[in-house]
């Protein structure tokens, strides 16, 4: 079929007016503007109007347009090429691989397209149906080995029906874009089938049947993993005003949760962000798989000085490929940093096409969005049985640090963890800063039910101490009170807080975790016969910085051990001391 | 390339025209030229059918209908040259030093960003001598970070400062919505430290159309990039920021494009990024550093607020102090673990203690505080203002950091300051305790 073309009309920053020539139009397909020196830049139809017209949101900067350049439509979705390679690359938002363009150019220039997928690069197939064999869409051809796993290939999700296998290719070496299985129809209908295909990023993958989150997803985090975990398939935003810790809570996420598949969106945030992981990540160490943390990674870099447009197709490029992991049978993370300018985009295309705004400009749709996107998380049972699931944190910017706007509201709405982070813990110091108060989770912790609510019991109440202190001065409440309070103190001194710069504090595996809450209970149960604010306090002090240079030694080295009799030594010491006046 | 000259203005306004004009492209440069034969430039902004809309850089002020409108057929460029150094341009690039024009290859303004493939990770502190900066929130290589500071306060003087004490190579002053006495401070300091042939300057003052000072921070970063890709160390001082923003609103609110916060065009956000990324370690290349002001009465408001989120951190300034809360480097952690190996433990322990004593200070309201140890936190709290958060006292990292262990033992017990015993059998002073 002869694909529509048109001709550019108006041109307003991103958003272009065309006024179609002839064909049909569909409304999200790609079309491409032509500018007089013969560069194509790539467009998405965001609009039909009637007269002929369709806007564009053009995913490159529009300098230098005139009215006029010819369009041409593709006919064809926003999609994304799904197959083996993904892993330990790094796109832009356009599934443009970042390392290949900046082969071509030091600086993104406008116009280029790259193969997304290396297609000269061999990979090792072995056959798992025979001739004659019936498959249909999502039926397993074979597999390739990627990184740290078997990569199934598939029959195209989109492909309906059953068909014939005509033929399969014999164990050996292929790229994606060879032929790998001819498949007939009954009525005789053929395809010819490669290792890779392409599908829509803007919809969702169907689930062949879709389960609930259950088993939590160790992070490494402490305060996170004992008080409001995440599921796998579960979903977590982390809202915060700017310097509360965002940034480095996404790495610690990145680096330390127990996924198979970590994907970052980097989605209108700084370069240098990106950069730090794509640099750091292929050097370090993995512990889980022993092989590099890159070979789990993949990475969608839209930073903040990319083409705005963009920023929302990157969001869905990466959920796209997390589904896609997902029906291999892997625990997938998608880390969304940040979902507020994704929104932001939004608003600014929207406010371009003068649509009637919604509470702070943002556009009336906002949240249905929001929702829908939080929604391609969940877990899969897959056809053979086996589950894969699909996590999605993301984080929120609001303006102001103020939870009260749109995005963050709808984010509450459709996420199943809530981590608030608060300037006032990152200005004390307290990392994680995330409001230990406020946040919650719905999803179960590594420690038993009885456990948290009692840490969570103790923590409101050494809060509400805090606040008395300040008023009636630490003369005017009990030593009683008192003693609550430094032991809410202490536990989120040396549990809940966390160097994550730290080799050993940085992270802590669910067994030591178990070992390090004992701890506490163990003080927190602990009689305390000191007398007087300033012994309390003293003794509390030397318990804080015993159990915090335990902290940071290595399980299994010669002071790990000692530090820990210390340590139970300065807790029998605390019932003691008054017996001994 | 073909100019074509049109005189059927439509509508003017006080920052804006629109014009009916064919086969123009967006962004293209044009020329105002009026009656008297004057010229003043102008640039493309939007298209609709035969309609043009141009932003103007002489203002809308004394453009009447009978002016013309030449498009030059070529986008917004600069000029590029080693010969810029020691010179002043306007925000439509023209010297305003009283020397003469440069013959120099013209470069692209506002070009995308970087690959970020090209971009290292940055690694090099930058000393600047002001103790809450090395110590508390260390500068690095490449980062872009600005003053947050209200309207009055010296930040200024502290950009100057961190300019020529610095290791730069090139410094690149952008001034938007300068006073004339603020443009003139500039001048003079880089005289006085004799960085004048390393620094060329783009100025806009009050008494320049805002079109031109929306243009300054462009000029600035693509002069600088150009540097920066020759090799060089650069350092970029954007001040004032918020003024930019404000000039961005006024021309968004003539376009009649519907505001978000306060005013605001919805793409406060991408506008400020677009700048702020400029900064870059590159490899095989040298560095860009911004070092921006951000005049603000409250954090929240949508300038500081959009800032926060771009740059890496801020510096806050108040009363004349460089705050420790408020102000952040979000890179400190790529080089305080390799300046000295008590850095990063003592400003963290050091922070703490100042977060308790802040607690103090609000109960003290109270009348509440009598108790030895919170008086203690509130005399530390003062010693630490003294000592360490003047921005004007210049302090090697290294004396700053002994200063530090000398504050704390002057005030506290060795196990009140939650350091690691091993960091305290090195680092403590060895006088004897005063805690009474």
């Amino acid at each position: 079929m002869q694909q529509a073309t048109g001709k550019v009309h108006s041109v307003n920053e991103s958003l272009v007016g065309v006024h179609i020539n002839e064909g049909a139009i569909m409304n999200g397909e790609v079309a491409y503007i032509i500018l007089e020196d013969g560069k194509r830049l790539k467009a998405e139809v965001i609009d039909v109007k009637k007269g002929k017209k369709v806007y564009l949101q053009v995913f490159e900067d529009t300098s230098w347009m005139k009215v006029g350049d010819p369009v041409e439509f593709s006919g064809l979705p926003l999609s994304v090429k799904l197959g083996p390679g993904i892993l330990g690359s790094v796109t832009d938002g356009l599934q443009n691989p970042l390392y290949e363009l900046g082969k071509i150019e030091w600086f993104l220039e406008r116009g280029l397209e790259v193969e997304p997928l290396d297609n000269t690069k061999k990979w090792h197939f072995t056959p798992f149906v025979k001739k004659g064999d019936i498959v249909t869409g999502g039926s397993v051809l074979g597999s390739v080995p990627e990184k740290l796993f078997e990569h199934k290939i598939f029959v195209p999700f989109s492909i309906q029906g059953n068909y014939i296998v005509e033929q399969i290719a014999s164990e050996g070496e292929y790229t994606i874009d060879e032929t790998i299985a001819i498949v007939n129809d009954i009525v005789g209908k053929t395809i010819r089938l490669t290792m890779a295909f392409e599908w829509p990023v803007k919809k969702p993958m169907p689930f062949y049947e879709r389960s609930v989150p259950t088993d939590p997803m160790p992070t490494g985090i402490r305060i996170l993993d004992a008080l409001f975990p995440i599921a796998q398939g579960g979903t977590a935003c982390s809202p915060g005003p700017f310097g509360a810790g965002k940034t480095v809570l996404q790495h610690s996420l990145a680096k330390h949760s127990q996924a198979d598949v970590v994907i970052i969106a980097a989605c209108g945030e700084r370069a240098g962000e990106a950069v730090e992981v794509f640099k750091d990540f292929p050097e370090l160490i993995d512990p889980r798989t022993g092989k590099s943390l890159m070979d789990r990674t993949y990475i969608v870099g839209n930073t903040s000085s990319m083409p705005v447009a963009a920023r929302e197709a990157s969001v869905y490029l990466a959920t796209t490929v997390g589904e896609y992991y997902r029906k291999q049978g892997l625990n997938v993370l998608i880390l969304a940093d940040s979902t507020s300018r994704w929104a932001q985009a939004l608003r600014e295309t929207s406010g371009r096409k003068e649509e009637i705004p919604g509470p702070e400009a943002f556009p009336m749709y906002i949240s249905t969005l929001i929702s829908a996107f939080y929604d391609r998380a969940g877990v899969e049972v897959l056809s053979d049985g086996k589950t894969g699931s699909l996590s999605i944190i993301g984080t929120v910017s609001p303006a102001g640090g103020n939870f009260d706007e749109p995005v963050t509201q709808a984010t509450l709405l459709s996420t199943g963890a809530f981590w608030g982070l608060s300037r006032a813990l990152s200005d004390a110091r307290k990392y994680p800063a995330i409001d230990r108060i406020d946040s919650n989770s719905k999803y179960p912790s590594l420690l038993e039910k009885d456990e948290v609510s009692y840490l969570l019991e103790l923590l409101r109440e050494g809060k509400a101490i805090a606040s008395n202190i300040i008023l009636m001065g630490e003369k005017g409440i009990t030593d009683e009170s008192y003693i609550r309070y430094q032991k809410a103190e202490l536990v989120d001194a040396v549990f809940l807080q966390q160097n994550s710069f730290h080799e050993v504090d940085g992270v802590t595996n669910p067994e030591r975790l178990r070992f390090m809450f004992n701890m506490v209970k163990k003080i927190l149960d602990s009689p305390v016969h000191l007398k007087g604010k300033g012994e309390i306090r003293s003794h509390f002090n030397f318990i804080r910085q015993a159990f915090q240079d335990w902290n940071y030694t290595p399980e299994g080295e010669d002071g790990f051990d000692k530090q820990k009799t210390r340590l139970l030594n300065l807790v029998k010491q605390m019932g003691h001391v008054a017996e001994n006046v | 390339m073909l100019q074509k000259t049109y005189e059927n203005i439509d509508s003017i306004g006080r920052a804006i025209l629109s014009i009916n004009a064919q086969g123009v492209h967006n962004k293209e440069l044009a020329e105002v030229i009026y009656p008297s034969g004057e010229k003043a430039f102008a640039q493309v902004i939007a298209l609709d059918g035969d309609q043009v809309t141009l932003q103007l850089y002489g203002g809308g002020f004394g453009v009447s209908t009978n002016c013309k409108i030449r498009f030059l057929g070529k986008p917004i460029e600069v000029g590029f040259s080693d010969d810029m150094l020691g010179r002043v341009y306007s925000g439509n690039g023209q010297p305003i030093d009283g020397g003469p024009e440069l013959l120099s290859d013209m470069v692209r303004v506002a070009g995308p960003s970087i690959n970020p493939v090209k971009r290292l990770i940055p690694k090099d502190m930058i000393r600047t001598g002001v103790p809450m900066i090395d110590v508390f929130n260390t500068l690095v290589r490449s980062q872009k970070i600005p003053i947050f500071a209200k309207a009055g306060e010296p930040y200024n003087r502290l950009l100057a400062n961190i300019a020529t004490q610095t290791d730069a190579d090139i410094i690149i002053i952008g001034g938007v919505g300068l006073k004339y006495d603020e443009y003139h401070y500039f001048r003079e300091r880089i005289e006085q430290a004799g960085s004048k042939n390393k620094t060329i300057m783009f100025i806009h003052t009050h008494r320049d159309s805002i079109v031109e000072g929306l243009m300054v921070p462009d000029l600035t970063l693509a002069v600088a990039e150009q540097f920066a890709l020759q090799g060089k160390n650069v350092f970029v001082l954007l001040s004032d920021m918020t003024q930019w923003s404000d000039y961005l609103r006024q021309v968004a609110n003539a376009q009649d494009q519907i505001p978000a916060n306060q005013g605001y065009p919805g793409d406060l956000y991408s506008q400020l990024a677009s700048r702020y990324e400029k900064a870059a370690d590159i490899e095989g290349a040298g560095s860009l550093t911004v070092l921006g002001v951000t005049t603000m009465d409250d954090v929240t408001h949508p300038v500081p607020d959009n800032t926060g989120y771009i740059t890496e951190g801020q510096f806050y300034m108040k009363d004349g102090y460089l705050e420790l809360f408020g102000s952040l480097s979000r890179l400190k952690q790529q080089v305080n673990d390799r300046t000295r190996t008590d850095h990063r433990s003592i400003m963290n322990a050091m922070a703490r203690l100042l977060s308790e004593a802040e607690e103090r200070v609000k109960a003290q309201k109270f009348g509440s505080v009598k108790d030895d140890y919170s008086l203690r936190l509130l005399e530390y709290r003062k010693t630490f203002q003294k000592e360490l958060m003047d921005p004007f006292r210049y302090l090697e990292l290294e004396d700053a950091l002994d200063i530090c262990w000398d504050i704390l033992a002057q005030h506290f017990k060795k196990e009140e300051v939650g350091l690691s015993s091993k960091l305290i059998e090195d680092y403590w002073p060895e006088q004897e305790e005063q805690n009474n």
